[in-house]
């Protein structure tokens, strides 16, 4: 593995520590911002460009602004009374430790029968567009009926009330 | 008109200097040098061009408001952005106490290297394109949605109230002329048939007769070639819809607490930012670096490009000095009641163009849907709001 | 630490990025937190989607990217939605620390 992947993982990973770790609610959405980046070039030299470029797009042009503005409508940005972590910390951090290992395990006990295609594949973005009107229209149609319930329903949701007289 | 052999070394020029230059080196080394060779050109061009666009605005709204602009640095003022560039170097760098510094410094930086990746697909000339993608368009797009993070980080760094509501004030707006944007752009993807940039130029190199096939003489296009200057001054934070950096308003909105050459570079990144969108317009709808009649091929193909981005630029300047400022409610109003749906019709009226066949009908059909569409909308969506009593939004 | 395929890397700094999204989603207090993990463990499994993408048999069958390409549009909705029940959220209850949300009643 050439010394770039090792510079975009170690990038995506502490990217990724760093949004869990911090003490200030927008750094960590910061971070995750530098995760996201970190990801969109792992899927570029996995020469998955309109999935890289989509990435970008939508993460960090979309859901990072959704966060931080999450964190400022909620005041999270102000410091911590009682500290960052639940009481019950240890326990999370044993589970995730815990499926870390069984899902490294997997992989490594598995290496020897992956599957290792060395020709990259050739994907026009005029493939990708027969293919979801093609073979994919309807989960197509499904993501746009998604998306317009989550809109519509994300909006009802936060929306201010007015004052109700109790 | 056929292009003589001098007309095409002109119109070539830099890319036979960059391959003399590169044929130096040995052969590993050579596509990888050619590609540095191009960000040096783009790295010394465009902010070259930014210079001399800031004299040209204030000399420019000077005139537009009757008086002269600066004109005591060299002939003329023209000089004047080497005295800003020395006076922005040389100011005390400020830094509030209690401002986050990390954040506060990076900010500016993620500005300009997502404004500057922007202009590597954009294809300036015949052969002239930095990097050449098959999703040219979607990376433009991509980059310009990472410029939004940047104002959000220079406004909340700053803790000063000015700069987090212009920050998002800025960010709102940003996201909300996104959607016409790139919905604008799609009529012309789906027109062309690709989202590379140098195909969707090659789709508009045609000529019937001496008219070119450019997309805005096309009804369908000059919807959505207005729309999308629409929606780039808003995405650049110009005026009219520059209130979030409106000095009569927040002072200067998010980059208040920025002095001396952080202040410089977020100066750059705005305009950098109007020349690559104006480049992206120019690509999409003005047929890039072709000539608007065909015998006008002997000019090098680079000259109009640039031509057609320093006209873009001159009509943001005149848009400046004579249109009053919109208001944020105002704004928002207009891009998602008026700009996104007359976008979405215009891409239905797109499909109908492709499908209608050639021939005059699909001109008269096109040009009376939208002409009506626009009466429609323009007259009965813009209802005056009322401003009630001042409420403060915290989410409680 | 050299693994026999490049396939194996990329899975492991996925299953790597998943266990740090779960420890962060399991152990934060701000609810915000909590999302922010669940968002990474969703960009981890769209990596080994694309990686196996690219190392299987037949990439030309797209499916791997446009489950990615779904995947990413999936997890902007339940983004806008979960961050749109936090606000809500905090509007009820002045807080969005999670600790303090041990009670059914409203």
């Amino acid at each position: 593995m050439s010394f770039a992947f090792y510079l975009i993982v170690a990038l995506t990973l502490a990217g990724g520590l760093a949004a869990v770790l911090l003490r200030n609610t927008v750094h960590c959405a910061l971070a995750l911002t530098v995760a996201f980046a970190g990801l969109a070039l792992l899927f570029l030299g996995l020469d998955a460009q309109f999935a890289g470029f989509a990435q970008i797009l939508v993460y960090i042009g979309a859901v990072a602004i959704l966060v931080v503005f999450a964190i400022l409508l909620t005041r999270s940005s102000e410091a911590e009374q009682e500290g960052v972590f639940s009481k019950s910390w240890l326990v999370g951090l044993v589970i995730a430790a815990g499926v870390f290992a069984v899902l490294g395990w997997a992989v490594l006990a598995s290496a020897r029968a992956l599957p290792w295609q060395a020709a990259a594949p050739i994907v026009t973005v005029r493939d990708i567009g027969n293919v979801l009107v093609g073979r994919y229209v309807l989960p197509l149609e499904i993501v746009a009926l998604l998306l317009t319930a989550a809109t519509i329903g994300a909006v009802i949701v936060a929306l201010h009330e007015k004052e109700r007289t109790r | 008109m056929a292009a003589t052999p001098i007309s095409v070394t002109i119109d070539q020029i830099f890319i036979l200097f960059r391959d003399w230059l590169v044929h130096f080196l040995p052969v590993a080394v050579r596509p990888f040098a050619a590609v540095v060779l191009g960000v040096i050109a783009i790295a010394c061009v465009f902010p070259g061009l930014f210079a001399l666009t800031t004299v040209f605005e204030r000399k420019g709204l000077g005139r537009m408001q009757n008086r002269l602009g600066p004109n005591r640095v060299g002939p003329f003022g023209f000089f004047q952005p080497i005295a800003d560039g020395i006076k922005a170097l040389t100011k005390e760098d400020v830094i509030p106490f209690r401002a986050d510094a990390v954040v506060h410094f990076i900010a500016p930086l993620v500005l300009v290297v997502a404004v500057f990746m922007g202009f590597a697909v954009l294809p300036m000339g015949r052969n002239m394109v930095l990097v050449d993608m098959d999703s040219g368009l979607l990376f433009f797009f991509a980059m310009g949605a990472s410029t939004e993070l940047s104002v959000f980080m220079a406004g909340w760094s700053s803790r000063n109230k000015y700069s987090i509501l212009g920050a998002m004030r800025a960010v709102g707006q940003m996201i909300s002329y996104e959607v016409p944007l790139l919905l604008s752009s799609v009529s012309v993807v789906m027109i062309a048939g690709s989202l590379s940039l140098t195909k969707i130029v090659e789709a508009q190199n045609h000529y019937t007769g001496i008219f070119p096939h450019w997309y805005v003489f096309t009804p369908w296009g000059f919807a959505a070639f207005l729309m999308f200057s629409i929606a780039a001054t808003a995405e650049t934070n110009r005026s009219p819809f520059d209130l979030p950096e409106g000095e009569s308003e927040l002072v200067a909105g998010y980059f208040t607490e920025y002095s001396g050459f952080k202040f410089a570079l977020f100066f750059l990144g705005e305009y950098l930012g109007m020349f690559s969108i104006s480049g992206l317009g120019a690509t999409l709808f003005l047929g890039g670096w072709s000539a608007p009649l065909s015998f006008l091929n002997v000019i090098p193909s680079w000259i109009w490009f640039f031509s057609k981005v320093m006209a873009a630029i001159f009509i943001f300047i005149w848009m400046r000095g004579t249109l009053p400022r919109l208001r944020q409610d105002q704004l928002m109003n207009f891009a998602w009641k008026f700009v996104l749906p007359f976008t979405l019709l215009n891409l239905v009226v797109t499909a109908l163009w492709r499908f209608m066949g050639e021939g005059w009908a699909r001109w008269v059909v096109c040009t009376a849907i939208l002409a009506l569409a626009y009466v429609l909308m323009g007259r009965t969506g813009m209802h005056r709001k009322k401003i009630g009593p001042r409420s403060y939004r915290y989410a409680e | 630490m050299v693994v026999a395929s490049p396939l194996a890397a990329y899975l492991l700094v996925a299953a790597l990025l998943f266990a740090i999204g779960l420890a962060g989603a399991l152990t934060r207090r701000n609810a915000i937190l909590v999302l922010i993990g669940i968002e990474l463990m969703l960009n981890a499994a769209n990596l080994n989607f694309i990686a196996f993408w690219r190392y299987g048999p037949h990439p030309e069958a797209l499916t791997g990217m446009m489950f990615a390409i779904f995947s990413i549009a999936v997890a902007a909705a339940e983004a806008a939605v979960g961050l749109g029940l936090v606000i809500s959220i905090y509007r009820h209850a002045r807080t969005t620390d999670l600790d303090q949300m041990n009670r059914m009643k409203g």
